[in-house]
C-alpha cells in the first residue's frame, strides 16, 4: 500500500520482482542500480546467501522525481524464486503496491514459470489482493540467449503460457483464489 | 488499493512522541517504520546511516521472527534486542501495523530504553490507530 506523506510531500511505494528460481530478478536489480545516477538511487542491499542465490530479498530504492508536487520513492524488492521459500516470499510481498513477473525464456524452465505464476497469484490472494487487478508487469527475460546452445521459448509460447493459468480457472481447474 | 496517508497534524503528534522518547532515553534516534518496510517517521541523531534500507531490512527481520515465534505456538514475539560492540537495536512492535526502532549506545541501557519506551508506547498506538482507521475509510 503505497505511504502518502503530506508533510514531506512524499509517496513511497513498493515494487516486487518475482518468479521463477534463476529466472533473473537480482540481476535485473543490479542492472538498474548499475545504469541509475547516484542522486537518486539508494544503496542496493542483497542479504548474504552464500551462494549465488537470494536467500532472503534483495532491495533498492530509488527517488523518481516529483509528479504534481510530490516525491516519488519506490522501493525495489526481489523474492527468493526457490519453492520451499514460500514463507519469505509471503513476507516479502507485505504491502506490495506492483509486481513485475520475470519469466525465464529457457525452455527448461517453462514449468517453473507457470508454477511460479500460480504461486504468485495464490500468495498475493492471502494478503487480500488479486493478481487481476495489481499493477503487473511481465517480463521475458533471458531473450538475448536467442542464437546460442540455450534453447529458448518463442514469444507465443511465453503469451500462451502467460494466459494458460486465466484458462483453467475458467475451467474450474484451480482453488478458488485465483 | 489501501493508501495510507499521514497529515501534518499526524506527523507533528508522533513527532512530539519520538522526540520526547530521545531527549527522556539518550537514546541517539528512533525510526517508525510499518511492517512492509516503510518508513514513516525518524527523530534523533543519525545521519550516516540508509534509513530506507534499515526500514526494509527491520520489517523482513521482524517478519522472519514472527514466523519462527508461531512455529514455537507463540503468536508473535514483540520485541527484539540486537546488542553490537558500540551500538544496539532495540524494536518493538506497536499494534499489528507498526514497528518502533531505537537505536542507542553506551551512553543509556537497554532498561531506560525500556521504561521510555513503555511510557509513550500507548500515545503512539493511539495515533497510529487513527492513521489506520483512516486508510479503512478510504477504502471502504
Amino acid at each position: 500500500m503505497p505511504f502518502i506523506n503530506f508533510s514531506k510531500d512524499e509517496i513511497q511505494c513498493k515494487i516486487v520482482y518475482y518468479g521463477a528460481g534463476f529466472c533473473g530478478k537480482t540481476t535485473n536489480l543490479q542492472y538498474i542500480f548499475s545504469q541509475t545516477k547516484e542522486d537518486i538511487k539508494g544503496k542496493m542491499v542483497s542479504i548474504d546467501t552464500k551462494g549465488d542465490r537470494t536467500l532472503f530479498f534483495d532491495f533498492l530504492s530509488l527517488n523518481l522525481g516529483k509528479i504534481r508536487g510530490f516525491d516519488i520513492r519506490v522501493q525495489l524488492y526481489t523474492v527468493p524464486g526457490q519453492v520451499h521459500y514460500d514463507a519469505t516470499r509471503k513476507l516479502v510481498l507485505k504491502g506490495v503496491d506492483g509486481v513485475v513477473f520475470v519469466g525465464d525464456s529457457l525452455k527448461v524452465q517453462r514449468k517453473k514459470n507457470i508454477e511460479s505464476l500460480i504461486n504468485l497469484a495464490k500468495n498475493l490472494a492471502e494478503k487480500g489482493v488479486s493478481i487481476r487487478t495489481v499493477p503487473l508487469v511481465i517480463q521475458y527475460n533471458k531473450r538475448d540467449l536467442d542464437g546460442t546452445d540455450s534453447e529458448i521459448l518463442p514469444i507465443e509460447v511465453l503469451e500462451k503460457d502467460r494466459r494458460a493459468w486465466a484458462f483453467l480457472k475458467r475451467l474450474g481447474k484451480l482453488a478458488s483464489w485465483l | 488499493m489501501n493508501i495510507i496517508l499521514i497529515t501534518q497534524k499526524d506527523l507533528e503528534k508522533i513527532d512530539f512522541c519520538l522526540n520526547r522518547m530521545v531527549s527522556s532515553s539518550l537514546a541517539q534516534s528512533v525510526l517508525l517504520i510499518d511492517r512492509s518496510g516503510q518508513l514513516i517517521a525518524h527523530h534523533g541523531n543519525a545521519p550516516a546511516i540508509d534509513m530506507s534500507s534499515l526500514s526494509a531490512l527491520t520489517a523482513a527481520n521482524f517478519g522472519a521472527t514472527a514466523e519462527i515465534a508461531k512455529i514455537l505456538g507463540e503468536e508473535e514475539f514483540t520485541l527484539l534486542f540486537h546488542k553490537g560492540r558500540n551500538e544496539n537495536v532495540y524494536f518493538s512492535a506497536i499494534g499489528e501495523h507498526v514497528i518502533l526502532v531505537t537505536l542507542f549506545d553506551d551512553r543509556t541501557s537497554l532498561g531506560v530504553i525500556r521504561l521510555q519506551i513503555g511510557k509513550i508506547i500507548d500515545e503512539l498506538s493511539k495515533i497510529l490507530s487513527t492513521i489506520f482507521e483512516k486508510k479503512k475509510v478510504l477504502t471502504e
